[in-house]
């Protein structure tokens, strides 16, 4: 995201407009900060309607009343201007959503109704060129998709029956071929329409950290409140003392400290902040749930990754056979093949191809088969015909099953097995009946720069874990090429619930990547579950998060985005705590000046003016112009985040201590002077 | 300042550190039920106690239920003060037949059983020996006691992984007092009678001085009141003058037993803070914090102590000091005191000049956590803590935790009332007290002078100190009342935000540190630490401080005094 984009025209011309409904007092009292500036801007207006009629001077306090109210002005415009961007988001969103014609199979024939009237559990079929009516799984053939109107990716991509990539959106639309779709959401409550909703951010809800630091704030308002209340009580003992006639502490000046005090920076910028947060993420192509979410995600210290599609490419492709002593190739590409024709997935596909390849072999479904699907407690597949049953499977359940039926490994075979694990590559034996015939080499490739990206999350604090259902071999040899910290070999879904359990019960933070069904419950357990939008529709729901690029290192990103919200909030409440020692300068000297005067119009108080304001009244009112123009200022710092570097904690700490700290003690006694300098040039006071 | 007084100092920061670890591991063994090399002696003692009134030490309770025991305890204890008081004129041991009245019987039952020690009132004038024995006394221990089960409480809680309990009240306060006190209080009485404290069940002497004039001098069991008056922060003097006094402090041997006793306990509690929650390093950064902030508030007030007042045209301020003492002596105590939450005095803070009477004034606005009262001035820090870690937390950008527990809402919000309650009471009180003829009656100097004394009378009190800034009368309804409200609210509108937090804390799970971590044990964390203490001190009372001793030492420069 660029600055110009920050800045639209359109957006900040909405915004202007939509700030001005934000004095609503329901809106108002959900800031209370903002509520006493406010409030102040009230009393002071009301002062000067009563100098109209005592016939006082009013100049002074025109000044101050009209610049409270811009400071309570801008405070809406950041939370205005935070929302129009999701509202334009919405907008665009909205339009996709337009009214599809959805063709849905009942009882065997075609139908054509409005994709409105679509419910879960409807069979639909989409063709070239047809908007997908709702959200759904794809349960039959295989279609490119554009999904750009979601992910704002124009490349289309590739959405198939069985394996990890079923899921489809509504709102994006069939390029090429055909597909049969089961809708899995009800009317209004698909993708798009949360997307809207969370754009919009009309059921923003605070999260926990945002919470925390409004009492905070709240406290300190109080606090401040106190203090200046008080304080007349102090001044009005001291100016008795003195004989003083008249006083300078007067409504519309104690009200300019308050406003001063009080954490105006944070308070008017803290529900812009947290808005642009989801808004950022949604620009990364990440859907949130929820804030706390995101908010989240800033803690985790643990990433549980499945291998395949995240740190892999995911396709993993067969790419040889390796016979078993006295087996001919031909005889173990048939059976491969065989043991493979009912598989539809990726793999399994891959390897019928490569039998046809590389040896011709072209074998039909025929009734004569009885096709053994994969179940996740045996993991293996295959056929049975006449007699003879042919498996293929994972190497160690292979064995498992050829021993209970009396056969025998023998040494080599285990030996081949290990040099393909050993490659990085995943071993798939082959069997017939008692008979081992021999091995099928899958080939996966880690995924470029990958290594790079684990690198970054370990210097965040984050350790990552592989987890892969291959055998230990091959996800040791693996886990080392991407550079993970740990792996799980040979896990079941109920290992990797097992595993974020014992994670979280040692007290880390855990995420979960992932995308397939048998990662859904792994992933509603986590703290943080990303799903990938390829990935299946139970992973996605089952998720707090949805990576419409589907890329599983995109948690760096979120992770920024978490960890950018709450610094940004911290860093903001320092600053608005430091600028209080110089408004404190500015401001004292002009209540005080008059005190224990003696003989000469301004007391010894008077030399606290260290910054040399010209009189009481500029200095107050620069005072007063400098925390309202801080907001407008710090704007674009609210919606873009602090940035944020993987670094040591303490480090992070010190630059943003020097930044919002030190510079925050120090900025205002610039910018008041510099306002003072110019309204005395201006020939205001 | 000279060499030899610079070499005190250092001897005697020395020796404080010094014991620091050998106090702070006893502690610890004992506020963690296990059994010390007293044990064989006091065991027999404490196994009685509770057989004698029926408690179960081994009943753990929830914060609930611990409070609840704490308050109840608390009360009685104001009430017994308060009787005592009232009926010493039919009770025995009164042998000057002393009376006060029921204002001043208010305010002192509720100072002592608060730890504030606050003196409205002037012992050897209007207390008799039974109710310095019995209900003064007495409290000193208690109250000192009841900090300490406080602090074990909270540091339970916070080392706690998933429990619900924070252990036992009764059982806290009976180590505290048999394994703590008592044992430090004898050996320090003893010290101090060889010294020459007076230690009498005698009346009053009547004697002609050298001048030939008549003097009565006052008696009574001081020396074993003095002790424990240091020991555990009370600070509240056998006789009005408190350790001014020849009878209380007569040479300097005892004014320095006086003074390392002073801070003795709160600085070794650091210790024993760390070893129960698993990391020595943990306290002593809290020892670093309040050292580095006792060291400043010293360097500025020695400076301003030893400057010449142009207005008097003096080179050294001596008005209101002892001349056994010394000027450093005198502003070393004047600097513990104030830090201490003990308020025991061997000087006069009246007289001080203007800006290190300020920094006295800001030693107890800080909230009495520089040191602060027995338990009570960690259990404050700790608040400040817990606000401290929020603020990094969230800069560097993760759910703050402390102890590996994430503070959530709760804690912040009581964290945070527990830091502003006592500041919010002195300046509402000494509003009042200014906008008012009964509060302006009290005060006997002019101008900004008199503001610092009505500003220091309510400090000292909602923040438990004691110490008295002199000049005000304290004795009015006006005062006593106010003063007794700004007491209680001061001690339990923090005792009871802790007790809650511990028992929210206990309740949680500890996350193992990671690289994204910020660590609490370090220097920044201190530095930030120090940071938030003097910031929200100094920005809740930078105008009335301005009002007060700044305003006045601006005009001391112009040669104007009050």
């Amino acid at each position: 995201m660029t600055t110009s984009q920050i800045f639209n025209v359109t957006i900040l011309r909405r915004a202007a407009l939509d700030a001005c409904f934000k004095f609503d007092p329901r809106q108002q009292v959900r800031n209370p900060v903002m509520l006493v500036v406010t409030l102040g801007a009230l009393l002071t207006t009301g002062t000067v309607f009563t100098h109209l009629f005592t016939g006082e001077s009013i100049q002074f306090e025109v000044h101050i009343a009209l610049w409270l109210w811009f400071t309570s002005y801008f405070g809406n415009l950041a939370e205005a201007f935070a929302e129009g961007r999701g509202k334009a988001q919405a907008d665009s969103l909205k339009k996709t959503r337009s009214d599809a014609q959805a063709k849905v199979i009942k009882d065997g024939q075609t139908v054509i109704i409005s994709a409105a009237e679509l419910h879960k559990g409807d069979t639909v079929i989409c063709e070239a060129n047809d908007m997908i009516p709702g959200d759904g799984e794809v349960i039959e053939g295989i279609a490119s998709v554009d999904e750009s109107a979601i992910t704002g990716e124009s490349a289309p991509v590739i959405r198939e029956s069985g394996g990890d990539r079923s899921a489809v959106t509504g709102g994006t639309r069939v390029i090429s071929d055909r597909i049969l779709i089961r809708i899995t959401a009800e009317p209004g409550e698909s993708f798009l329409d949360q997307m809207i909703h969370l754009v919009e951010g009309a059921q923003r809800q605070k999260t926990p950290n945002e919470i925390a630091l409004n009492i905070l704030l709240i406290t300190l308002t109080l606090v401040f409140l106190l203090a200046v209340v008080t304080l007349k009580a102090f001044t009005g003992y001291s100016e008795s003392v003195t004989n003083l006639a008249q006083s300078d502490v007067t409504l519309p000046v104690l009200i300019a400290l308050l406003v001063c005090l009080i954490p105006t920076t944070i308070g008017g910028l803290l529900s812009a902040i947290g808005i642009s947060g989801m808004d950022r993420l949604l620009q990364k192509n990440v859907l949130a749930t929820s804030g706390r979410a995101v908010e989240a995600a800033g803690d985790i210290d643990v990433l549980l990754l499945d291998k395949t599609g995240t740190i892999t490419h995911g396709n993993r492709m067969a790419s040889g056979f390796i016979c078993a002593p006295g087996i001919p190739e031909k005889q173990l590409a048939y059976a491969a093949a065989l043991s493979s024709l009912a598989d539809e997935t990726p793999e399994g596909r891959s390897i019928v191809s490569l039998a046809t390849e590389q040896y011709g072999i072209d074998i039909k479904k025929s009734d004569t088969y009885t096709f053994i699907p994969f179940q996740a407690e045996t993991r293996m597949s295959g056929v049975d015909e006449k007699g003879t049953s042919t498996r293929k499977g994972a190497a160690d359940s292979i064995f498992a099953h050829i021993e209970k039926q009396g056969g025998r490994i023998s040494e080599t075979l285990k030996k081949q097995v290990k040099e393909v694990a050993h490659r990085g590559s995943t071993p798939l034996v082959v069997s017939q009946n008692q008979q081992i015939l021999g091995v099928i080499e899958l080939k996966d490739t880690v995924k470029a720069g990958i290594k790079e990206r684990f690198m970054q999350l370990r210097s965040m604090g984050i350790r990552t874990i592989m987890i892969t259902g291959d055998n230990p071999l091959t996800a040791a040899a693996i886990a080392t090429e991407a550079g993970v910290d740990d792996f799980m070999a040979e896990a079941t879904p109920e290992d990797k619930l097992k595993r974020i359990r014992s994670e979280q019960e040692k007290g880390h933070m855990v995420a979960m990547v992932g995308d397939g069904t048998n990662d859904a419950p792994a992933l509603a357990q986590a703290d943080v579950g990303v799903a990938m939008n390829s990935g299946t529709q139970a992973a996605r729901e089952a998720g707090n998060m949805v990576d419409l690029d589907s890329n599983p290192t995109k948690l760096i990103e979120v992770v920024e985005i978490g960890k950018q919200l709450l610094m940004t909030r911290g860093a903001l409440t320092t600053f608005s705590i430091a600028n209080d020692v110089a408004k404190y300068f500015a401001i004292l000297p002009a209540l005080f000046g008059g005190i224990y005067a003696t003989g000469t119009p301004t007391g010894p108080l008077s030399q606290l003016n260290i910054m040399g304001l010209a009189s009481p009244q500029s200095a107050i009112l620069s005072a007063v112009i400098f925390n309202a123009l801080i907001i407008v200022c710090l704007i674009p710092l609210a919606l873009q985040g602090i940035p944020y570097r993987p670094m040591k904690a303490e480090s992070i700490l010190k630059r943003n201590l020097l930044i919002y700290g030190v510079g925050g003690l120090i900025a205002p006694f610039i910018g008041i002077k510099a306002i003072d300098l110019a309204l005395n040039t201006l020939g205001i006071f | 300042m000279a060499i030899h007084e610079g070499l005190q100092l250092l001897f005697y920061f020395g020796l404080l550190i010094a014991l620091i670890p050998i106090l702070g591991n006893y502690m610890a063994k004992v506020l963690s039920d296990q059994t010390t090399w007293l044990s064989p002696v006091i065991g027999p003692l404490e196994k009685g106690i509770y057989r004698l009134t029926g408690i179960d030490p081994q009943a753990s309770m929830s914060w609930k239920t611990y409070s609840g025991s704490l308050l109840l305890f608390n009360g009685l204890g104001i009430l017994t003060v308060f009787g005592l008081q009232i009926g010493q004129s039919w009770l025995p041991l009164n042998p000057e037949h002393v009376q006060v009245n029921i204002w001043v019987a208010l305010n002192t039952a509720v100072s002592f059983v608060t730890n504030t020690n606050w003196q409205a009132y002037a012992g050897e004038a209007e207390m008799s020996y039974l109710t310095q024995m019995l209900g003064l006394n007495t409290q000193n221990f208690l109250s000192a006691a009841t900090g300490l089960c406080v602090f074990a409480a909270l540091t339970r809680g916070l080392a706690a992984q998933q429990k619900k309990e924070l252990g036992n009240f009764w059982r806290d306060l009976v180590r505290s007092v048999l394994y703590i006190l008592l044992p430090l209080a004898i050996v320090l009485a003893v010290a101090l009678v060889s010294q020459g404290v007076v230690q009498s069940m005698a009346p009053y002497e009547t004697l002609t001085t050298l001048e030939g004039a008549q003097q009565i001098i006052p008696k009574g069991p001081a020396a074993s009141q003095i002790a424990i008056k240091q020991l555990g922060t009370n600070g509240g003097g056998f006789f009005g003058v408190n350790s001014a006094h020849p009878l209380e402090n007569p040479t300097p041997l005892s004014n320095f037993l006086q003074m390392l006793s002073l801070l003795l306990i709160p600085a070794a509690l650091c210790w024993t803070y760390g070893k129960m929650v698993g990391s020595i390093k943990q306290g002593t950064v809290l020892l670093y914090v309040m050292f580095i902030v006792l060291f400043a508030s010293l360097a500025v007030a020695l400076w301003f102590e030893y400057q010449p007042n142009p207005a008097l045209g003096i080179t050294q301020n001596w008005e209101g000091k002892e001349t056994r003492f010394g000027i450093m002596n005198s502003v070393l105590w004047a600097n513990n005191t104030t830090a201490a939450s003990n308020g025991s005095v061997n000087a006069m803070h009246d007289s001080f000049n203007p800006l290190s009477g300020m920094v006295l004034l800001l030693n107890i606005l800080f909230g009495e956590v520089i040191f602060g009262g027995v338990g009570a001035g960690l259990y404050g820090m700790l608040m400040f803590v817990i606000i401290t870690v929020f603020i990094t937390g969230l800069m560097v950008g993760r759910t703050p935790e402390y102890l590996g527990k994430k503070l959530e809402a709760f804690e912040i919000r009581l964290a945070a009332l527990a830091v502003v309650l006592p500041s919010a009471f002195i300046l509402i009180f000494s509003a009042v007290a200014v906008l008012t003829p009964s509060g302006l009656a009290g005060i006997s100097n002019a101008g900004p002078h008199g503001l610092s004394e009505i500003l220091y009378a309510f400090s000292s009190q909602a923040n438990n100190n004691g110490s008295a800034f002199g000049g005000l009368t304290a004795s009015s309804p006006f005062y006593t009342l106010l003063g007794s409200i700004a007491m209680l609210a001061g001690r339990f509108g923090v005792i009871l935000p802790a007790l809650a937090i511990a028992g929210h804390m206990a309740t949680k799970k500890s996350t193992p540190a990671s690289a994204g971590t910020f660590p609490t044990d370090g220097f920044l964390f201190a530095s930030v630490l120090i940071g938030v203490i003097v910031i929200v001190g100094a920005l809740t009372f930078f105008p009335v401080l301005t009002l007060g001793p700044i305003a006045e030492h601006l005009l001391m420069l112009n040669g104007k005094v009050f």
